[in-house]
């Protein structure tokens, strides 16, 4: 196995990233055709250059035609990925690998999710057992992640509620500064430790809204990336990993620690050449579905010591002008969520940041950035990792 | 000659103060509490509560056939007392029976376990009775019904003997419900009750001790069953009877039970019986059943059993008849516009059927742990399709780790999320949700029983799983 075989091998050329929302006057097409056509802006090429394509939606779409209808291609190569909250990560990762075989030159990916057409106010239900496992939501099961946590670092709850509303609040800064981000507003600490509960301990303002949108990139060899443009980043590495899922089964599993999670960062760091992640990582874009998720990643990704993460959100290390900012778009707390497209979107703000380009939110001098988008739960986790680095 | 092996009983943990239905409506309130069936729990479930305390200690390879009786079993057209005895893993090989269609279903069940029992006495019947009847809202039958259940096992011996029985049939429209009836209608109140309750068991009491030549002298105490508080006290007045010989009727406690009814007022008074007491036990519905019983020896205190004793010290008041309302879906009451209805599938449901309804874990062959529910390659050493099943249901554990979650939809939020470990040597978790709690009392490590609950209505039919709840 040579999980670096990818290293430096395959470029992003061009991105786009349509405003996530409530996008009520945008279909899944129109969302698809501003986020791909961002993309062919950016990166300077037709769509008639593109030679194969991948697509990610955990449920606005059947199959890889679902972005030939809109785009209009022209009997190329397309596959639908489906990976729940890896989605669209896991998209770029299976066209990237495309890319690094030499089997294509220019390849498109997107990711899309409309799930504001359902009428209902959260994610909608999948076919699962009657009985067995009903009656429970993502927030529950982050939630128990949370109490526990809390238990097993002897924190009291307020104390630790008090931190997971630092990182809200972190977010919600930095989508402050996000022109397309789902919020765009900063809220105070006491808005929310006073929110509704959710699933207790989370509240309202530890849980990421539903979201519409899409997001592109366009990819190709990274020797031929300079006769296409100047600004192209380059993917360092992936790491995608996942278990049996039966934590919530599994009396040895504990609650307070992610092992998905650090294993596919271990991949990551092991494709990318990353030995010492605090310092190496320049910026990051972590799956804050909750604030505990945000949390127990730094953990996981090795950014905090194992039951220490309270004291780097307590020293500021994760803010924009901290040893580490996370989330520098506002995350999926203040940018949102729409599954298909989050993984993209992270990797749309890396982007944006290698290249200087991230106007008020650019952080400096950034070498790496990583992205790790994840679906599932505490004990059943779906975690992907991208590391993308500067092309000099 | 058919003997009282075992017993045991079922009371819900939620109660409602009678004068808080009387504040709702503006009318005068009758005197105690009721029980009341949470959101989750119907007939059915409280049945398998019934059984599990009176199976408690007890051999269930012994059990040759169950007999459930309620007037308010949740299907009109399929058996009760089949999904009773598969949660209360009976045997296989057993007879089953659903009596129904009068509040004497209890007492009937009973007159056929003794037949049974008599036409071969090495057979053990479990008869289990349950109901949850509701009145009219603002009507004084609401004020008066209450929910629960009680469990024998009637076999050729045992501590208690069933001396002789009697029964008449009546013909009178009192009280019925049609196929259509939600509510229980009745006739005007002093013909239903001169007419039907009191010249009844006038005639069956006056009857059976002429026959016997007996008087109710003979009897340490009378249990009588009565569908309200005044009725109690009339009968009572008109029997002569003291006060220390009449068994406490459980209106002002449970309310009355229905079917259930007899049957818990007679566990209730084996609980305190001493060896040599004879008790006289007389229900009514469409005619009176009467039973003999001689107490022999008394049944030992097992703290496992809880009875109806153990279960009316376990109880929470709810707080207002709004809350009533939605446990029993008087109304339509909005509970969130966030997920589609809830689905099922029968075949899934027949497929798992022991996990689902018998709560059974895996225990590999290969490693000696156990997983629930049961995986066909086990997760700690891979062995393929080598394992046993371990039955959950019975045992009590602690929470491990829990939420109180908001948007979860539910008649009666939060949903308290929980993991428990069950006490066993080998370890097991389980993945469910908590019944009969008190949301701010909730915290990690408190100690945790497993219960059987309606999970669900989907597809037309009821699904039913196990939950956790606090200790009762």
């Amino acid at each position: 196995m040579r999980v670096d075989a990818i290293r430096d091998k395959v470029a992003i050329i061009g991105m786009g990233c349509t405003k996530f929302g409530e996008n009520w006057n945008k279909s899944v097409d129109d969302m698809i055709v501003d986020a791909a056509y961002e993309a062919f802006s950016d990166a300077g090429i037709s769509p008639d250059d593109v030679q194969a394509a991948w697509m990610g939606t955990m449920a606005s779409g059947l199959g890889g035609i679902s972005i030939g209808i809109p785009l209009k291609f022209r009997n190329i190569p397309i596959s639908r990925v489906e990976n729940a909250c890896a989605t669209g990560m896991d998209a770029l990762r299976n066209a990237s690998m495309s890319v690094a075989l030499g089997m294509y030159d220019i390849v498109l990916v997107v990711g899309v999710e409309k799930l504001k057409d359902s009428g209902l106010g959260g994610l909608p239900e999948f076919f699962s057992h009657p009985v067995y496992g009903q009656g429970f939501t993502a927030p529950g099961r982050w939630a128990l992640a949370a109490t526990r946590y809390f238990e097993i670092n002897n924190i009291p709850p307020e104390e630790g509620k008090r931190a997971l509303a630092k990182i809200s609040v972190k977010n919600h800064h930095n989508g402050s500064m996000s022109p397309k981000a789902h919020f765009q507003r900063d809220i105070t600490l006491e808005q929310a430790l006073n929110a509704p509960i959710i699933a207790w301990p989370l509240g309202l303002f530890d849980c990421c809204p539903t979201t519409d949108g899409a997001a592109a990139a366009l990819i190709c060899p990274a020797d031929m990336a300079p006769s296409f443009t100047q600004d192209y980043v380059l993917i360092k590495g992936f790491g995608l990993a996942m278990g049996p899922g039966l934590g919530k089964e599994d009396i040895d599993f504990k609650y307070d620690r992610l092992p998905e999670t650090i294993a596919a960062g271990q991949q990551a760091y092991a494709a990318a050449g990353v030995k010492e992640p605090r310092k190496e990582i320049s910026c990051a874009q972590l799956h804050d579905c909750f604030t505990i998720a945000e949390l127990l990643e730094y953990e996981a990704l090795g950014f905090s010591e194992p039951g220490r993460a309270l004291d780097d959100v307590e020293a500021g290390t994760f803010t924009l002008e901290g040893e580490l900012p996370v989330n520098t778009d506002g995350g999926l707390k203040a940018f949102g969520h729409p599954i298909g497209a989050t993984g993209l979107r992270m990797c749309y703000e890396l982007y944006h940041q290698l290249l200087g380009k991230a106007g008020p939110r650019q952080i400096k001098n950034p070498a790496l950035g990583l992205a790790m988008a994840q679906g599932g739960h505490p004990g059943m986790l779906m975690p992907i990792v991208t590391i993308l680095g500067r092309k000099d | 000659m058919a003997c009282i092996k075992s017993t045991g009983a079922y009371v819900p943990f939620h109660r409602l103060k009678r004068e808080e239905i009387g504040r709702a409506w503006g009318s005068g309130p009758l005197s105690g509490e009721k029980a009341i069936a949470n959101y989750d729990e119907d007939s059915i479930t409280m049945a398998v509560e019934a059984g599990m305390d009176c199976l408690s200690g007890f051999n269930r390879e012994e059990i040759n056939a169950l007999y459930f009786a309620s007037t308010t079993a949740p299907y009109r057209e399929k058996q009760a007392a089949a999904l009773i005895a598969n949660a209360l893993a009976l045997p296989r090989n057993i007879s089953t029976a659903d009596f129904s269609g009068s509040l004497r279903a209890g007492t009937n069940a009973i007159m056929a376990a003794m037949d049974a029992v008599s036409a071969d006495p090495s057979r053990n019947v479990l008869v289990i009775a349950s109901d949850c009847r509701l009145g009219v809202p603002g009507s004084n039958f609401e004020q008066v019904f209450g929910d629960g259940a009680a469990a024998l096992i009637v076999g050729s011996s045992g501590n208690v003997r069933i001396l002789k029985s009697y029964s008449h049939a009546e013909e009178i429209i009192d009280i019925w419900r049609t196929q259509e009836d939600r509510y229980v209608k009745m006739w005007e109140e002093r013909f239903v009750f001169l007419e039907g309750y009191i010249a009844n068991v006038r005639e069956a009491v006056t009857t059976f001790l002429r026959e016997e030549g007996s008087t109710l002298k003979d009897f340490t105490k009378v249990v009588l069953f009565a569908p309200d508080q005044r009725n109690f006290r009339e009968v009572a007045r008109m029997l002569r009877l003291e006060k220390e010989q009449t068994q406490n009727p459980l209106l002002e406690e449970v309310g009355n039970t229905g079917a259930a009814h007899a049957l818990m007022m007679m566990v209730n008074s084996l609980e305190e019986a001493k060896a040599g007491d004879r008790l006289l036990l007389v229900s009514y519905g469409d005619g009176c059943d009467l039973f003999v019983l001689q107490v022999e020896k008394e049944f030992s205190q097992n703290p496992e059993r809880r009875g109806i004793r153990g279960f009316l010290k376990s109880r929470m008041f709810i707080k207002n008849y709004e809350k009533y309302i939605q446990m029993k879906r008087l109304m339509q009451v909005e509970t969130g516009r966030r997920r589609p209805p809830a689905m099922s599938s029968a075949s899934v449901l027949h497929r798992d059927r022991d996990m689902v309804l018998g709560l059974y874990a895996g225990k590999c062959k290969g490693c000696g742990r156990l997983f629930f529910p049961p995986q066909r390659v086990c997760l700690y050493c891979r062995t393929k399709d080598q394992y046993d099943t371990v039955r959950l249901a019975d045992k009590k554990g602690k929470l491990f780790t829990f939420c109180k979650d908001f948007l979860a939809q539910s008649i009666d939020p939060p949903v308290i999320t929980s993991i428990v470990h069950l006490d066993l040597e080998e370890g097991v978790r389980v993945f469910c949700t908590m019944s009969d709690r008190d949301p701010d009392t909730v915290k990690v490590d408190m100690p945790v029983e497993m219960t059987f609950k309606k999970i669900s209505e989907a597809e037309g039919f009821f699904n039913y799983f196990w939950k956790c709840r606090p200790v009762r």
